[in-house]
């Protein structure tokens, strides 16, 4: 029996470093290959060895596909093509493929630079890595090799973010990276056609959450900032430079021009205004709405929002700051937090979700006494006191429960593999969906697999299926289902499905016609033809409803049985009835009431 | 059937309806232009010139149709809101249209007269550059009429027995009545909202019956051949390609490969021209006019060949020292097209793609506006009229010279030799063109760059790709009639191409001979095969055919369980239909075998008795005869069903079945 195995390396009942490993029809696929943003160890990437210990990447896997930008699931890309080894393709769409090398330096002068950790994959591997990419078109079916295609769709979760349909043969697995089901104000909401995969992989992110509206969800943050600026506080809003960020400055950019605040609104680091040209040049991947005002009016040229200056931390008066990354656990919005951590007045805003070992994580769950490390050199640990106001807005772009349903809806898969959650929520959604089918949850490491039944492909001759079609009359009777026989020739890697006379002409046999007759002495006085003509009426009485011809030369046909008269030449009155079939008729039986 | 119906005459504007697997595709909607080069241009700004025209009056005398046709430097000009060439709509039913396919922007300008006014229910496919550009090409088309409305519309010329009358090429034009007057925005609004958009090698199903898919074609923005495919059949439509390296995604060649038929459309319109060559030449002139102090005139879509002219420019500017001249883009849709150039990384050629990753803008018209060298204007009037410095370089449209602002530049510089008119655009004769305008002092430049394939080019291609049939416009069939000589400029092929021509109805030269279908695994894993030859196995199906959605599968024959009580029972009226019925059978009755087992039976005394084509045994217990032979068995007793059903189960035991 064909099966598919899925394995997941990271993301396995966890959020980070995403890696799955998918082997289907013979083919080997690396969905994702992320980086963990909680560990500083070995523990940040995706455990390799796994397949390594077998043999190089390169002879294992036949593509690696990376769904969107985000490190967590592109993080370990030069970890593992450059350093452990892969010069295979590797697929992305090409927002993915402008971004995420800017990410990847991003994050590695982070942590080299900064953190003067060793190991780590170089500038000069990143590009090296990106090298090794093939872009990737929405909905255009790519032909890995002559077996595997694989198709991509719209996402949703950020800029170029793309679900995958892989497929091989007649098997299909359908691995949605992040995905968002509502639209949002720069993105539009995922899609996918009813594919029917075998295998459906989802995250599951907030697998246990159904968000409100998105609406009120804007409305309350736009309160919370405004509060805060009202009370003079500053606020801080950890973000990744590309994504929510430019949703949030939509969103704080229209509100300003509506109350007409003064208040001083700055976005850290210097890709910002990249990040906004590439939303410019890849306006296709943003919403309906966007694309179409663009040329008269660009959204994301912002008039209110500013590059951000380390000094501008300290300046006095309400302020808000957007910084990244977006968790909290270096960089720039770090250092802004603790400067600002110690004043109730201040706020910190946390847009998206944060993995477990990130500040970010720690604050969302109440703790107010943070151990920090100083300065890299001198390892010293303080104590920050966490007064200023947390909150928590759900604005990262994941498919809450109803939209994960929707999009199984959608998808219509046999089978669900969830990963990419937490494995306590993940177990609640697995309960319900498994009122409807199965569902996976692998954790890391921990291989699933699902049989598959696929049918098999025939190519059947037009003449027999147009007779076989002709038969059953234009339109399907549900109550009288239509049988066809044919023969199946197999020929190398060929399947014909050939009636059985066109079998014999393909294959060079002669057919053998294997025919019996049957002698019935009968007494009749009439002459031949009117003893012949008297069983041609009896017949007809008889044998209703079924094809009864007397034909010229002497015979009478019932269906394709020939029956005919003789008289012996001594006694005229006893006649020979002949009856005459082949092997293949079936009305045997009529004869028998005949 | 497989039909293909050739709605269009005009080779690089086609439109033809393919009917495959009873499906029906019309392949591009092209919208024939040249019949307005008969119209008198449509001024923006009153002309006495024009206005001033004599009418035309027949040499006898006799007909004098002063209000429809005016004379100009020995031409008749009808003096109306110009007319387009539609496709023809009456050859066959076009509601029955299932789905239309477009090739490129230049290709779905008759879009809005077919989905709109023939009852068409069906879904249009294009790229989404296509679309873009298509609207914005019909955009413009509908602004240039609508914004200098006529209130005439003659027809009295159409009538055929005046028509017959006239000097050509009025004379000769076919079809006058089906000529149409341009549509409206909501038309074209509703028309462009039938589109669904595709990617390159997006496979498309089409009632599960076939598929289709779009390839890149090299020629324009989002341009696409199109493949439509069953499992067993394929039929590629080429369409507007190009080899050239210009802006768009290079060619995909190799998809082509296998084709079973492959219509060929869209070569270039002048084979014996030079893009690169042309290029240089515009270059050249543009630059000797502006020193002496003229104005440039380029008349142009507002999409296409205009960036690669743009481009060319912003590298020649400098070293040929025009940093100061102005360069204007006329058009209504100038700052559209120029904006969205730059976001359709996706479709460009690789050395633009990567400049997007930068990230860059793909095109150097950016820089060129930011720097202030090009301006663009939505028409003449407002801001250009204030901002207007000559000499300078002007990009307008429409290409015919018929409407739009370039018009108004004809009759603004004509009269001067300062002047200059580069004629890019291949689609019209520039002779045809300029013929209202007469007597004129500019000078006219022609370098048409059309990059689509020539006959070269796609001799090669065809060679690579090997159709098994081409069908192709008959005007590639035989050299252009100016220059008979040159057998270059035609297609040979073996077998020679199909020409069609507008109204043409041509029976496909293939036949399907298979179809698709799955066998459910719970029936495969029933079937068993016997191998009859080394490498060849058998095995015979009875299955139940379910076809649903032009998808069609076998599944295993369901035999209603008998109930386990039965009431009576009851005489078997019933032919049972649902038993499969007896195999065929094949081989040879070997006579010595079959006596030897005919023996281990007890059928000892047989009389072997040789014919012709074999033997016949004489079991003569039990009165029977058996015929031998090599292809047949004939088996002759009385009525002795036991005996009968023996003999026929030992010569079955020699014998294939299948």
């Amino acid at each position: 029996m064909p099966e598919i195995k899925v394995t997941p390396l990271g993301a396995g009942q966890d959020v980070g470093r995403s890696c799955i490993l998918v082997s289907i029809g013979g083919k080997n696929i690396m969905l994702d290959c992320g980086m963990h943003m909680g560990y500083n160890d070995d523990r940040r990437f995706p455990d390799f060895s796994y397949i390594t210990q077998n043999g190089r990447l390169t002879e294992f896997l036949d593509c690696v596909i990376i769904s969107h930008f985000h490190l967590d699931h592109c993080g370990a890309l030069p970890f593992m093509s450059e350093m452990v080894g892969y010069d295979g393709p590797i697929y992305m769409t090409h927002p993915t493929k402008a971004i995420c090398p800017i990410l990847l330096e991003d994050f590695r002068k982070i942590t080299v630079d900064k953190k003067g950790e060793t190991n780590f994959f170089t500038s000069q591997m990143i590009k090296d890595c990106m090298k090794k990419v093939v872009p990737l078109n929405l909905h255009q079916t790519v032909q890995v090799d002559d077996e595997l295609e694989i198709k991509a769709y719209y996402a949703g979760h950020v800029l170029g973010a793309a679900m995958v349909h892989i497929k091989v043969g007649l098997e299909s697995v359908v691995y949605t990276g992040d995905y968002n089901m509502t639209p949002d104000r720069h993105l539009g909401a995922a899609w996918i056609d009813k594919c029917r995969p075998d295998v459906l992989i989802s995250e599951s992110t907030y697998a246990t959450t159904i968000r409100d509206s998105k609406r009120c969800r804007e409305r309350d943050f736009l309160k919370k900032v405004h509060e805060s600026i009202e009370r003079g506080g500053k606020v801080l809003i950890p973000v990744f430079a590309l994504g929510r960020a430019q949703e949030l400055c939509i969103l704080l950019e229209t509100f300003w021009e509506r109350m007409n605040l003064k208040a001083p609104i700055y976005f850290s680091t210097g890709l910002t205004e990249k990040a906004n040209h590439y939303y410019k040049l890849f306006i296709t991947w943003t919403n309906q709405k966007i694309r179409k005002t663009f040329v008269q009016r660009n959204m994301f040229e912002f008039k209110h929002i500013k590059p951000f200056d380390r000094s501008y931390a300290d300046n006095p008066g309400p302020m808000v700051v957007f910084a990244t990354p977006g968790m909290l656990h270096a960089g720039q919005s770090l250092q802004i937090f603790k400067k600002w951590a110690g004043h109730e007045k201040n706020m910190v805003i946390m847009p998206g979700y944060c993995v477990q070992g990130t500040i970010g994580h720690k604050i969302l769950n109440g703790q107010r006494k943070l151990e920090m490390e100083g300065r890299a050199t001198v390892r010293i640990l303080f104590q920050l006191d966490v007064k200023l106001q947390v909150e928590y807005m759900s604005f990262s772009a994941h498919a809450d429960a109803k939209g994960i349903m929707q999009l199984i809806r959608m998808a219509e898969p046999r089978n669900m593999l969830l990963v990419h959650g937490e494995a306590v929520k993940m177990e609640f959604l697995k309960g319900k969906i498994e009122q409807e089918f199965n569902c996976h949850m692998p954790a890391n490491g921990e291989t699933v697999t699902v049989t598959t039944n696929p049918s098999v492909p025939v190519d059947i001759s037009l003449n027999l299926l147009k007779r076989e079609m002709a038969l059953g009359g234009t339109l399907p009777d549900p109550k009288k289902p239509r049988t066809m026989h044919g023969t199946l020739i197999m020929k190398e890697n060929s399947l014909k499905l050939v009636s059985s006379e066109q079998a014999l002409k393909e294959l060079g046999l002669n057919e053998h016609q294997l025919r019996f007759t049957c002698r019935v002495p009968l007494q009749d006085p009439h002459s031949d033809p009117d003893t012949l003509h008297g069983i041609y009426l009896h017949l007809k009485s008889v044998l209703k409803g079924y094809t009864i011809q007397h034909l010229p030369d002497g015979t009478v046909m019932v269906e394709s049985i020939v029956i005919k008269v003789s008289s012996s030449a001594e006694d005229p009155n006893t006649k020979v009835l002949l009856l005459s079939w082949s092997y293949q008729v079936k009305y045997f039986h009529l004869l028998k009431k005949g | 059937m497989k039909l293909l119906y050739c709605l269009s005459g005009h080779p690089t504007l086609p439109c033809n309806v393919l009917k495959f697997k009873s499906t029906t595709i019309m392949l591009d909607c092209g919208l024939d232009t040249t019949s307005v080069l008969n119209f008198l241009p449509l001024p923006l700004v009153h002309s006495p010139r024009l206005s001033k025209l004599p009418s035309w009056v027949s040499k006898d005398g006799s007909l004098n149709l002063e209000k429809e046709l005016k004379e100009c430097a020995g031409r008749v000009f009808v003096d109306s809101q110009p007319e387009f060439c539609l496709p023809e709509r009456e050859l066959l039913d076009l509601s029955t249209v299932d789905v239309i396919l477009v090739s490129n922007y230049h290709c779905m300008m008759a879009l809005p007269y077919i989905t709109e006014h023939t009852g068409f229910t069906g879904t249009v496919y294009a790229t989404e550059p296509t679309l873009t550009i298509g609207r914005l090409l019909m955009e413009e088309l509908v602004n240039f009429m609508e914004r200098v409305p006529k209130a005439q519309s003659a027809t009295c010329w159409k009538n055929k027995e005046i028509q017959r009358m006239l000097p050509g090429p009025l004379k000769d034009a076919v079809d006058v009545w089906a000529w149409k007057r341009s549509y409206s925005m909501p038309e074209v609004n509703s028309a462009l909202s039938k589109v669904q958009l595709v990617g390159y090698s997006q496979k498309v199903e089409l009632f599960g019956a076939v598929q289709v898919s779009p390839l890149s074609s090299g020629y324009s923005l989002g341009s696409s051949n199109w493949i439509i495919q069953s499992h067993h059949e394929k039929v590629s439509y080429v369409s507007g390609s190009s080899l050239l390296t210009t802006h768009p995604q290079p060619m995909d060649q190799s998809s082509l490969k296998n084709s079973d038929v492959l219509i060929l459309t869209g070569l270039t319109q002048m084979p014996t021209a030079n893009p690169d060559g042309m290029l240089g030449e515009f270059c050249s002139n543009l630059a000797m006019t502006i020193r002496a102090g003229g104005n440039v005139l380029v008349p142009c879509y507002p999409s296409g060949v205009i960036y690669d002219l743009l481009e060319c420019l912003y590298q020649f500017i400098e070293s040929a020292n025009l940093g100061t001249t102005p360069f204007y883009f006329i058009s209504p849709v100038a700052n559209s097209s120029l904006e969205f150039s730059q976001i359709f990384a996706e479709w460009l050629c690789h050395n633009k793609q990567s400049k997007v990753y930068l990230p860059e803008p793909p095109f150097p018209h950016a820089e060129l506006i930011q720097t202030n060298k090009l301006k663009h204007y939505s028409s003449i009037h407002g801001d250009f009229s204030i901002e207007f410095r000559q000499p300078c370089v002007v990009f307008t449209g429409h290409p015919s010279l018929r409407f739009g602002d370039v018009v108004h530049f004809m009759e603004l510089w004509g009269k001067s030799s300062l002047n200059t008119i580069i004629f890019t655009e291949p689609d019209f004769s520039y002779l045809d063109a300029l013929a209202p305008y007469q007597p004129l002092a500019m000078k006219c430049v022609y370098c048409p760059i059309d990059t689509r394939l020539n006959f070269h080019q796609v001799s090669k291609l065809l060679k690579e790709v090997q159709p098994v049939h081409v069908v192709c416009p008959e005007q590639y069939t035989q050299p252009p009639l100016t220059q008979s000589h040159r057998s270059d400029l035609m297609l040979e092929l073996q077998p020679p191409p199909m020409p069609y021509r507008r109204c043409s109805v041509l029976s496909l030269p293939f036949r399907r001979r298979y179809e698709r279908v799955y066998i459910l695994p719970e029936l495969a894993n029933s079937l068993v095969p016997s191998e009859i030859k080394p490498g060849v196995s058998l095995a015979t199906v009875s299955a139940v055919l379910h076809s649903k959605d032009n998808k069609h599968t076998l599944q295993v024959i369901f035999f209603p369980s008998s109930p386990v009580l039965p009431k009576r029972k009851r005489v078997l009226e019933e032919p049972p239909v649902l038993l499969a019925p007896k195999p065929l059978l094949s081989g040879a009755v070997p006579l010595e075998a079959f006596l030897a087992t005919l023996q281990k039976h007890g059928i000892t005394e047989v009389k072997v008795e040789e014919t012709a084509d074999g033997h016949i045994l004489h079991l003569q217990a039990e009165d029977t005869l058996i015929q031998l032979e090599e292809d047949g068995t004939h088996i002759v007793c009385d009525n002795n069903e036991p005996l009968r059903t023996t003999l026929r189960d030992l010569v079955l035991r020699f014998l294939q079945k299948l």
